[in-house]
């Protein structure tokens, strides 16, 4: 297995799917079976590959980039193909595979309007190979590039086999569908975010050293790390900042995300919450946190402030909410300010919970996008006050919907517990040096928005799953769940209970990393 | 005593002088209905002019000089060549179906465009000020009577006389200028002008000598404020006229800002550093702000390239505070630019040629559906606008990479502030390239479009050619820039990096 241990393995994870989209490309539109093979082949293929490396990943050597290779890519600029995965991007890149299969699965039987497959596939395609190449790239042109890779598509699934409702544009005095106006401010939002990013990137490179010796290697810049400080590493970290953050979303930068979300079609939603936001996440982790330690710890208290202004601001928008996916949608930006609390303790804690809530999120607020969709799919309206009585209609998929619910607000024992219990936890005890008042504040705070969370989600099953029918169900016949539902869906109940239960799946595989991260950017 | 002339390095230009002469001759014998065998003539002769530049390339006698010096073919002189040679091969492809359709005079057509990519060859090879205006008079002239070769169209003579007004208006300046560095140093070659004036970067003659020059070739690049013609004459103009001005011709105008500013001027880089700042930052916001209202899509692109001219200009200002090293990497980048912007761009306009035909219009709006009843043609929309764009994995991005690069190297918060300018016009950029894209594959098909047989008859043969390799080249340079840096890493010869 040495080639698959020297970077070919990697490397088929995430052009796989490129080689199925290009696949699908000449394959004929009219040949729908021809285009679902390949898609469902290439995804499962990929899909394979991650859970066999999973296997074969050196477990003890958590903290070291393993199955990579580093190859020449743009000599002018040093900038080489240096792929890799450690203990934390293993579990987000399997996340990512899986996800993507269960997603491709689910369309076989919910084709958005317009119907066309083989478009649609080809997109998904394009954007597995974005978001498994971000996770593994470990140069910063090579990151960019995948980072941005899964602009095209996103804007593409959001424009074209979104939500056709009419919306009055907020600040104009125009209406346009809501996809449009969903898909150019998502292409937008991220577009300014990463052009900074990518500013403070080439920053990065050109006092990484003399003409000759620049870098863009992610591991050779986190040795040079004491090298980046004062006014010029506070400014690069505030442009990368700009590029992560709107990317998780971070509120205030997070206006995008609701409209996208609502907007984008089912497998969109899913694979935007599941997987497009953990870039963002992923990035401060990788990029910020390491290379710019100093300015992570200067910063940390402001990223606190932000991430529990998103928890109680994305649980109080919920609440307000009548629409049920945008409620999931708000519900993201609560989760990842979870997320982002955990990463601004800058302790070991913080940060593995910062990854296994990245893992929970994807794999619980992904199922729940599904169900959004398969839901208005059948009563052809997402309006929480018409729905109701879901239980007695179809009382399989109101099951799962609760299961999920349960799992979304933080039950112990289901995955999204330990994302939030940790991020707490960490936040009482931050890195040394940090205003703990300020952090335990945060965890206060916190905590209330842990209470929030539980409230929305059970005010959400009330309304949707509790009660009697309205009326204008009442001589309709609903499918319960279809097989192709359930095949995309046991696989994350089971996730979701197993990562619960269990949570050393991923905590085992991040802890070595995570520590030997926070120990080499602040000290023993 | 006759000079040496060294006929291998004179070849590409012998050949497309020749195939011009045979193409003008050829149209007075044939017979009206075979006038098509003056295209075909056109296109091979630009293949074979290609032959000396690869045999050039190749050969290890090194930089060749002639002329005194006036004429050199060294590195980056067979790059820029090479482009223009492909760019021009390209905008014949795009003619063809064209021109035939609307019964011009094509031989007449075909041999101004071969005289004005002669003069382009030329332009890449000029070392001293006389050669260089003569060049760039040879790439000019001929478009100022192809842009109003829609004889019919009132718009188009408009195009002709604007574009010639400003176009003489420019040359003037140009001349000026150069008089005064004539006057100055007494040296016409840029290797004595640079040996003269290295002193004299403070006499107020020499710096309003420089400012001449950048505003005579800032017209012929259509940078802010000097762009008043583009989008008029673009929209009058033959479509692939329109695409050569576009690209050939501002690429030769860049041609010519870099040899003079880099290789007359590399003392003065303190006065035309500041200079090329202002136009970059003007070019670059006022021309992304104006290409948000435009509704007409040559407009559009008009607007769009002096946008995009102005992106290709930050490297220059960044020249002024930077080391002999970033020199050097600062004309690669402008080079690299240039050369990726000419495949997205002519990629774009030939893209508009096929569509313009297909919905019968040049509104945007008109364009809503493409993407439904020709699938290929609107990915193929998508990947040029969104290349013009920037965005990964299309070819723009490294092109924007490098651009970001120069001025970041740069570092003075001058340069750091220019390289913000820039990467926020990427975002407004990115409005009206998406919205083109936009309207294409997610708005209704409008009532306004023709019958079902206009929509979707096949694009002709050459102009398919055309789109599909410029495609190609986008793609393909995207995932591997590597094919576009080494060629652009050669030139940096003449910036002394």
């Amino acid at each position: 297995m040495g080639w698959f241990d020297n970077g070919w393995g990697l490397s088929l994870i995430v052009f796989l799917p490129l080689a199925g989209a290009i696949g699908l490309l000449l394959t004929p539109r009219k040949n729908e079976a021809a285009v679902k093979a390949i898609s469902l082949l290439f995804t499962v293929a990929t899909l394979v590959l991650a859970v066999l490396m999973a296997f074969r990943f050196d477990f003890g050597n958590a903290n070291e980039f393993q199955f990579g290779t580093s190859l020449t890519w743009i000599e002018s600029i040093n900038s080489g193909y240096h792929i890799g995965v450690d203990g934390i991007s293993l579990p987000l890149l399997v996340l990512s595979a899986f996800v993507t299969v269960l997603s491709v699965i689910y369309s076989f039987n919910h084709w958005p309007e317009p119907h066309n497959p083989k478009g649609f596939m080809g997109l998904t395609l394009v954007l597995a190979t974005g978001m498994n190449g971000t996770f593994v790239a470990l140069d910063l042109v090579l990151f960019f590039v995948f980072f941005e890779l899964v602009l095209l598509p996103m804007y593409f699934m959001i424009g074209i086999w979104g939500d056709k409702a009419i919306m009055k544009i907020p600040g104009f005095n125009r209406e346009a569908e809501t996809r449009l106006y969903a898909a150019i401010k998502f292409f937008l939002f991220t577009l300014f975010g990463s052009a900074f990013m990518l500013l403070g990137f080439l920053a990065l490179y050109f006092k990484s050293g003399e003409y000759g010796t620049r870098t863009f290697d992610i591991p050779a810049l986190i040795e040079l790390a004491p090298n980046f400080t004062g006014t010029f590493a506070f400014l690069v970290f505030a442009a990368l900042f700009l590029g992560f953050a709107v990317k998780v979303p971070m509120w205030p930068l997070h206006t995008w995300l609701p409209d996208a979300h609502t907007a984008a079609p089912t497998v969109g939603s899913v694979l935007l919450a599941a997987i497009l936001l953990k870039l963002g996440s992923y990035g401060f982790i990788r990029i910020s946190i390491p290379i710019l330690p100093e300015m992570a710890k200067q910063w940390a208290p402001a990223i606190a402030i932000l991430a529990v202004i998103g928890i109680i601001y994305g649980s109080l928008a919920c609440l307000a909410q009548t629409d049920m996916k945008r409620l999931i949608a708000f519900s993201s930006v609560g989760h990842m300010g979870f997320v982002m609390l955990g990463i601004a303790t800058m302790t070991p804690v913080g940060i593995n919970a910062a990854i296994i809530g990245m893992v929970a999120h994807g794999v619980i607020t992904g199922l729940l996008f599904f169900l959004a969709g398969s839901m208005s799919h059948r009563y052809h309206t997402r309006d929480m006050a018409r729905l109701g009585g879901n239980m007695k209609i179809m009382p399989i998929m109101g099951g799962i919907l609760g299961f999920t619910a349960m799992a979304s607000l933080g039950l112990p024992g289901l995955a999204g517990f330990w994302g939030e219990f940790m991020a707490l936890f960490g936040a009482y005890s931050p890195l040394a040096g940090l205003n703990t008042t300020l952090f335990r504040t945060a965890m206060v705070l916190g905590a209330i928005g842990t209470v929030l969370t539980a409230g929305y989600m059970l005010w959400m099953l009330q309304k949707v799953n509790l009660g009697e029918p309205s009326e204008e169900w009442g001589d309709q016949h609903f499918h319960d769940v279809d097989p192709y539902e359930m095949t995309a869906w046991v696989p994350l109940v089971v996730a979701i209970v197993v990562i619960g239960v269990f949570p050393r799946l991923v905590l085992g595989a991040t802890n070595d990393a995570v520590v030997s991260l926070v120990t080499k950017a602040f000290g023993g | 005593m006759a000079p040496d002339i060294d006929y291998l390095a004179l070849a590409p230009e012998i050949t497309l002088a020749v195939t011009a002469v045979v193409v003008l001759l050829l149209d007075l014998f044939l017979p009206r209905r075979q006038k098509y065998w003056t295209a075909i003539v056109a296109v091979l002769g630009v293949s074979f002019a290609a032959l000396p530049l690869i045999a050039l390339a190749v050969s290890d006698v090194g930089d060749r000089a002639m002329l005194g010096g006036s004429f050199v073919v060294d590195d980056f002189a067979l790059v820029l060549k090479g482009l223009f040679v492909i760019a021009g091969y390209l905008v014949l492809l795009m003619s063809v179906g064209y021109v035939e359709s609307d019964r011009y005079y094509q031989g007449e057509y075909y041999f101004l465009l071969l005289m004005s990519i002669l003069g382009s060859m030329v332009l890449a090879s000029s070392r001293d000020l006389i050669t260089l205006f003569i060049a760039v008079e040879l790439v000019s002239q001929p478009m100022y009577l192809l842009a109003g070769w829609r004889k019919g169209d009132l718009r188009s003579n408009e195009a002709s006389l604007k574009y010639f007004l400003l176009g003489v208006l420019a040359s003037a300046l140009l001349l000026y200028g150069m008089s005064f560095v004539y006057g100055l140093t007494g040296e016409l070659t840029f290797a004595g002008i640079a040996a003269e004036g290295a002193g004299k970067a403070g006499e107020p003659a020499f710096i309003m000598a420089i400012l001449f020059i950048i505003a005579g070739f800032g017209f012929k690049v259509s940078a802010v404020p000097f762009h008043f013609w583009a989008p008029d004459t673009y929209e009058g103009a033959p479509t692939p006229v329109a695409a050569y001005l576009s690209v050939s011709s501002k690429a030769a105008g860049f041609v010519a800002l870099l040899v003079v500013l880099y290789s007359a001027f590399p003392d003065a880089s303190g006065v035309w550093g500041p200079a090329v700042w202002i136009l970059a930052a003007l070019s670059m916001t006022l021309a992304n702000l104006t290409a948000l209202r435009q509704t007409n899509i040559v407009r559009l692109l008009a607007y769009s390239s002096v946008a995009q001219a102005g992106f290709m200009l930050v490297p220059f200002a960044a020249a002024a505070t930077t080391d002999a090293v970033g020199l050097g990497e600062a004309f690669a980048a402008t080079v690299t630019y240039i050369v990726i912007y000419a495949f997205m761009n002519l990629g774009a306009f030939a893209v508009v040629i096929a569509g313009a035909r297909k919905t019968g219009t040049g509104d945007i709006e008109g364009w809503g559906g493409l993407g439904s009843y020709a699938p290929a043609l609107g990915a193929l929309a998508a990947v040029f606008f969104f290349s013009l764009a920037g965005i990964p994995p299309l070819a723009g991005w490294i092109a924007k990479l490098v651009m970001f690069g120069a001025a970041m190297g740069a570092g003075s918060p001058w340069m750091i502030a220019l390289a913000v300018i820039a990467a926020i016009n990427a975002v407004i950029a990115l409005v009206y390239y998406a919205r083109v894209v936009k309207t294409i594959w997610m708005d209704p098909v409008p009532a306004t479009a023709p019958e079902e047989e206009v929509r979707t008859a096949s694009v002709a043969g050459s102009l398919g050619l055309a789109i599909g390799l410029s495609a190609a080249v986008v793609v393909v340079a995207g995932f591997f820039p590597s094919l576009v840096t080494f060629f652009s890493d050669a030139t940096k010869v003449l910036a002394g990096g």
